[in-house]
């Protein structure tokens, strides 16, 4: 292998650095009318009446359309494939526009108009007549009697339940002498914050519509727009141009099918649809805030007995993504530190907060940080290096998962922490730190983190692609699954070329835009599923593309098949490697052979029935300010098993964003809800603290590199990984500096006030009680 | 009862005037009126820096800056930077080298400042470069090679060893 | 686009004067980073714009003939923190103003925007306190010259007489003010950049000769309150104290007599009072440190 390996630079990287890419907007029709929603401004109600008189007087107001206008479908939202199970569809459980008031923010109308200011003007001018409701936030709460019930045919509120019983909990912890562990962990909402914001724009032609959105996942949206629309699904059309980031928020259908309705509203004029910052982060999608209860069994010399966890996921309005994320979270947990007696439920539960779906790590980052700390609170109870405790009772050698058949073949978690410790100097610095006092205290922290790459067995895991050999011997090749920042075409590009024996992956055109009329069906950017799965199908077509080449040069040069082969470009023969043809005169024959003219091409569809884990961890070194309440991060290692590198430059800088993100989970980022009315107060980017360029160390990502058995690239997930294991290992290194655990997340200057004024650190003698 | 403002400005080099309505920000004129869509909107009210143009060589956000006040001033967007036959300045350049582009949307912003601060020709701290690349927020990079590729490149230009 | 009814563009001081009194309604816009965000989230939307961002006249820092230090309602943040007046004479000044935002904000944001909207977190109002700086403001009777303390009002509310078609046109530091003086300013954020104050405090000192004693010191706080404060318990203790480190411990909680921040989402009282007390004991450990008195 020689094409793949390498840091190549990006094919999109010129047209990025020169900004002449193309994302939605810039190619929005000069005439689109816009499209404004009006927002909800309750966190519970039912809409009575809207009154539209006003807004309709406004010059450049083409229409106003309200939830009492919209087809009476409820439709899904999640980036799902389709199941064919009718058990495992997703919960169809909003309309276009709705009635029922589910959280502050939900979509009530819309203002058609040619102009942008008349439309914000025309979403002023409506008069709503609410009939409140009472509303609830929280996610046990949500669960109580008599809470309010957001959807019908859910009791409690519960969407759904799920549970893992391995040996016998009850019995186990009758054992003597076990040391009990307990904690209740809590993880915030947060929220996908790509640069761009989502937005499309819809249109009819010859009977059809064509939305061009900021998504993930075309192919699935064109389902979910037909599906609300109940239009056949041939109708429509998903056009996905380059996307300013995703991160899990657009693998939904976010505005796509409300825009296309709109469009037919207007007789099938373009309008567009597009989100301010405000709106992506309330009435879009938000990672869902889990908190947990983990009792922990150990015995003295360490060896984790029994355990039991429970999980609390907060949905918020809307079933999106649902249960499958806080069940990820849920099944990591008997892998990452198996144990024979454990008890795991976890509940997904509808609240009136914004609808959560799927988030860069997918429920994981929330599992690693209750899990993660947990285990250090393990390892102080009976007095261990954390790092040592890990090593005792994490996933051993070989382990096998039942349910997905995934084998851990190369002892993945022990290695990655035997590398992260040395580039830190992990062990040197524990005794440094050991007896930290003073006002400023540094300490260092460690977690891991459990993934599995792509969806299968929970879902239908398949790639199709299409390759066309080009009359200069280039290859053009398009697939369903989607760039949007992270690299994939470049990877594409890379995996084809030696998979067809091309001289350079610049010799492969990556036809970047997905045509849902054109582009052969993928499912789009999620599950860190990408790379691994289209490497099976690039595979695969790259070999039946390979095959009809010999099979017409060996027409053309009187040779056997068999005996030739594709290198660096060139048709060669097998034994000693003599160039017979090159690959442009080959195409330039079959084209243009006025006997036998054949355009060579070769798709194909690969549906994987496999899975594979990828692991690693996070160490920290932190400085705690504790009159400041201020925790800097002095320095940051990641390191990875994510089998082989297609891309190594690549690779890193998608272990940086992620890391980037981990830091903001763990110190800063949280979206907030006013308690007495269920009204978002910092859904900006001035309130809502990312991380700037200010707030990080140096991000240092390094790789274990195992070839993955299963991948014919050697590779599996990367894309989330990254983002599961730092919040949980600053936690782990402030309560190393300071000896204070903190058991949720932003640890942030007011959490740290709290948490070290009541763990005597902080004496503020003036202090009322 | 719009209201409506003959704007005359140097954009990329170029003398240029439109009439412009007076509720424009430069973004929507520099996306609408001159189809310079380097000019990203990722906010729209000065938070993310996406919109970062230069304006008579300093950095400012295009959607907080009324079109009319671009009268007689000199805009560089994006689209400005490269050579003549598409050559990519030594910060273009290095935003690939470096693999400082992600998702690509904030690229055109981070460019602009980097610019500002390279015309600079001062060596600056890593401490100092961080705090003047902080007025744009990056989802996909974590900024690290933003931070990579506009160091090296202020080293490149003094000609001095790259000190990494 | 803004929804903006209409924009009235002055070209001069007393143009500008001239706007005020014909649309008494309208809103005085700036740098705009402020007012076109208000605008944007809708709080502002559909009112009428006098835009005084293109007066020259009202740009730059000078000393004036009576050894002030004048510096134009309209100087960006970024063009106060590089000047040499102000580096040479109040550098605390161009340090806090460079805490304000972003790089790019500061190069829109004027100190004339920072104190005219009245808000307590202003990076520049808390120096500007400690440091009984002068506010000129320029109507249609003339010149008016009012105490900074005075200029606010209330939360959001300033001194200024829209019904005289007044604009505030330069900000001035007294020469008795910032002889001999140096100071230091500390921004209280959740992160290091993009950032509104939690709390922000200056405090600057005048030293005895032999640096031994405090001869001056004055505090000041944005988000203590609602209005940018002075702590003059604070001061009392410290004015013609030696120094010493008990000094810094009683300095520091003497804050607690004059301050009185409130509990919102964005902090708690008992968070803020903590952090008060202690960035008052940081900055005058390095006000000093700064005007060469030594703490070991």
């Amino acid at each position: 292998m020689n094409k793949v390996g390498k840091s190549e630079a990006r094919v999109d990287g010129y047209d990025k650095a020169s900004g002449r890419t193309k994302y939605y907007e810039d190619r929005m029709p000069a005439d689109a009318l816009f499209v404004r929603i009006k927002h909800a401004e309750k966190a519970h109600a039912i809409v009575k009446s809207i009154d539209t008189q006003k807004a309709l007087q406004i010059p450049g107001v083409v229409k106003v359309l309200t939830c009492f206008d919209v087809p009476d479908i409820p439709f899904p939202t999640a980036g799902h494939p389709w199941s064919m199970d009718p058990g495992h569809q997703d919960v169809a459980d909003r309309k276009l526009l709705n009635t029922h008031v589910r959280y502050w923010g939900d979509d009530i109308a819309v203002v058609i108009a040619d102009n942008e200011v008349s439309a914000m003007q025309g979403v002023r001018a409506l008069t709503v007549e609410y009939e409140e409701l009472p509303f609830v936030l929280d996610v046990q709460k949500a669960m109580e009697d008599g809470a309010p019930q957001l959807h019908g045919e859910y009791p409690h509120n519960i969407l759904k339940h799920t549970q893992t019983r391995i040996g016998d909990y009850q019995s186990a912890i009758q054992e003597e002498g076990l040391i009990k562990v307990e904690g209740w962990y809590e993880t915030p909402t947060v929220q996908h914050c790509h640069i761009e914001n989502h937005g499309c724009f819809a249109y009819e032609e010859n009977g059809r519509i064509t939305v061009v959105s900021s998504t993930q996942i075309p192919h699935i949206v064109r389902r979910i727009v037909g599906q609300a629309l109940g239009r056949p699904w041939g109708d429509i059309r998903i056009i996905k141009p380059y996307i300013g980031g995703g991160f899990g928020n657009k693998q939904d259908a976010l505005y796509e099918p409300l825009c296309a309705w709109c469009s037919t509203q207007v007789g099938g004029r373009c309008v567009r649809i597009d989100c301010s910052r405000e709106e992506t982060f309330v009435s879009n999608r938000v990672r869902h805030a889990i908190r947990f209860h983990i009792v922990s069994w150990l015995r003295k010399d360490g060896v984790i007995a029994a355990r039991k966890v429970e999980l609390f996921s907060n949905q918020g309005a809307y079933a999106s993504h649902g249960h499958s994320i806080v069940a990820k979270a849920m099944g990591s947990f008997h892998q990452h530190y198996p144990c024979p007696h454990m008890e795991c439920d976890s509940y997904t539960v509808f609240t009136n907060k914004p609808a959560a779906g799927a988030m860069r790590g997918y429920g994981m980052p929330q599992a690693s940080f209750a899990d993660e700390s947990n285990i250090d609170d393990c390892a102080h109870a009976v007095g261990m290096d954390p790092m040592a405790f890990r090593r005792l009772n994490i996933m051993p050698d070989g382990y096998r998962d039942d349910f997905t058949g995934n084998v851990n073949y190369f002892d993945s978690f022990r290695t990655c922490m035997k590398k992260g410790a040395e580039i830190i100097d992990y062990e040197r610095k524990m005794k440094e730190y050991a007896n930290e006092s003073g006002p400023i205290r540094r300490g260092i922290g460690l977690a891991t983190f459990w993934y599995n790459t792509a969806v299968y067995p929970i879902s239908l895991e398949t790639s199709s692609n299409r390759m066309l050999l080009n009359l200069d011997g280039t290859v053009t090749m398009q697939c369903g699954e989607t760039e949007i920042g992270q690299g994939a075409d470049t990877v594409y590009a890379q995996m084809t070329a030696e998979a067809l024996g091309l001289k350079s992956y610049k010799d492969v055109h990556v036809v970047s835009c997905q045509d849902t009329d054109i582009t052969p069906t993928g499912l789009g950017a999620y599950a860190s599923r990408q790379t691994y799965v289209a490497g099976f199908s690039i595979q695969q077509t790259a070999g039946l593309l390979k095959e009809k080449i010999l099979k017409y040069a060996a027409e053309t040069i009187d040779r056997a098949e068999s005996e030739m082969d594709i290198k660096d470009g060139n048709i060669i023969r097998k034994d000693d490697g003599q160039t017979l043809m090159s690959l442009k005169e080959l195409a330039m024959t079959a084209q243009y052979n006025p006997v036998h003219s054949e355009h060579l091409t070769a798709e194909s569809t690969f549906t994987i029935r496999n899975n594979a884990y990828s692991f690693g961890c996070t160490f920290a070194e932190v400085e705690v300010d504790i009159e400041m309440c201020k925790t800097k991060v002095v320095r940051i290692v990641n390191v990875h098993d994510c089998g082989s590198l297609i891309n190594p430059a690549l690779a890193e800088a998608q272990v940086h964003g992620g890391m980037s993100m981990a830091i903001g989970y763990g110190l800063s980022e949280q979206l907030i809800f006013d308690e007495k009315t269920g009204r978002p107060l910092n859904n900006n980017l001035l309130d809502y603290k990312l991380s700037t360029f200010m707030d990080h160390p140096n991000l240092e990502a390094y790789f274990i590199e195992n070839p993955e058995p299963t991948s014919p690239f050697g590779t599996k997930a990367l894309g989330e990984p990254p983002a599961c294991s730092g919040a949980p290992a600053i936690r782990n290194a402030i309560f190393n500096a300071t000896g204070v655990a903190i058991n949720r997340n932003p640890i942030n200057p007011h959490v740290l006030f709290a948490e070290f004024s009541k763990a005597g650190l902080i004496n503020d003698p003036w202090k009322e009680e | 009862m719009s209201q409506y403002k003959v704007i005359h400005c140097n954009i990329n080099g170029k003398d240029v005037e439109r009439s412009v309505d007076v509720r424009a920000s430069l973004t929507d004129m520099l996306r609408n009126e001159y189809h310079l869509t380097s000019v990203k909107k990722g906010c729209e009210v000065g938070e993310c820096g996406a919109c970062n143009v230069l304006i008579d060589g300093e950095a400012f956000n295009s959607c907080i800056y009324l079109a009319v006040w671009a009268e007689g001033k000199h805009i560089l967007t994006l689209e400005g930077l490269a050579g003549p036959n598409g050559e990519l300045s030594d910060i273009q350049q290095a935003f690939i080298d470096e693999t400082a582009i992600q998702c690509g949307f904030c690229t055109p912003g981070f460019i602009m400042t980097a610019e500002e601060i390279l015309e600079a020709n001062k060596l600056y701290s890593d401490d100092e470069l961080r705090k003047l690349l902080s007025g744009h927020l990056c989802r996909c990079t974590g900024y690290e090679n933003i931070f990579r590729a506009v160091k090296k490149t202020m080293y490149r230009r003094l000609g001095k060893e790259i000190d990494f | 686009m803004y929804d903006m009814k209409a924009l009235y563009e002055a070209e001069s001081v007393q143009h500008a004067i001239q706007l005020r009194l014909d649309h008494p309604e309208a809103q005085i816009i700036a740098g705009g980073s402020d007012v076109l965000v208000q605008m944007r989230e809708g709080r502002r939307a559909g009112k009428e714009l006098i835009s005084i961002y293109m007066i020259d006249e009202m740009r730059g820092v000078s000393i004036d003939e009576d050894e002030n230090i004048r510096i134009g309602s309209l100087t960006s943040f970024s063009h106060i923190t590089r000047d040499p007046i102000i580096r040479q004479y109040i550098n605390v000044l161009g340090e806090a103003v460079d805490q304000v935002g972003s790089p790019q904000i500061r190069n829109i944001g004027t100190i004339g925007g920072n104190t005219c909207n009245g808000v307590t977190s202003a990076d520049s109002a808390s120096t500007l306190h400690a440091w009984e700086a002068i506010v000129e403001l320029t109507g249609k009777n003339g010149v008016r010259r009012i105490p900074i303390k005075d200029f606010y009002i209330k939360a959001g509310v300033v001194d200024i007489r829209a019904d005289e078609g007044e604009i505030q046109t330069a900000i001035l530091i007294p020469k008795e003010s910032y002889e001999n003086t140096c100071g230091h300013y500390i921004k209280y954020g959740l992160r290091n950049a993009m950032e509104i104050a939690s709390l922000g405090c200056s405090v600057n000192v005048r030293l005895s000769e032999d640096k031994k004693t405090i001869k001056r010191c004055r505090i000041a706080y944005g988000v203590a309150g609602p209005v940018p404060m002075r702590a003059p318990s604070a001061e009392a203790v410290a004015n013609g104290s030696e120094i010493s480190k008990d000094l810094l411990d009683k300095f520091s909680l003497a804050v607690l007599n004059d301050i009185n921040p409130r509990n919102s989402w964005r902090a708690s009282r008992d968070f803020r009072l903590h952090i008060a007390v202690e960035m008052a004991k940081r900055c005058l450990f390095e006000s000093i440190k700064k005007a060469g008195g030594e703490l070991e």
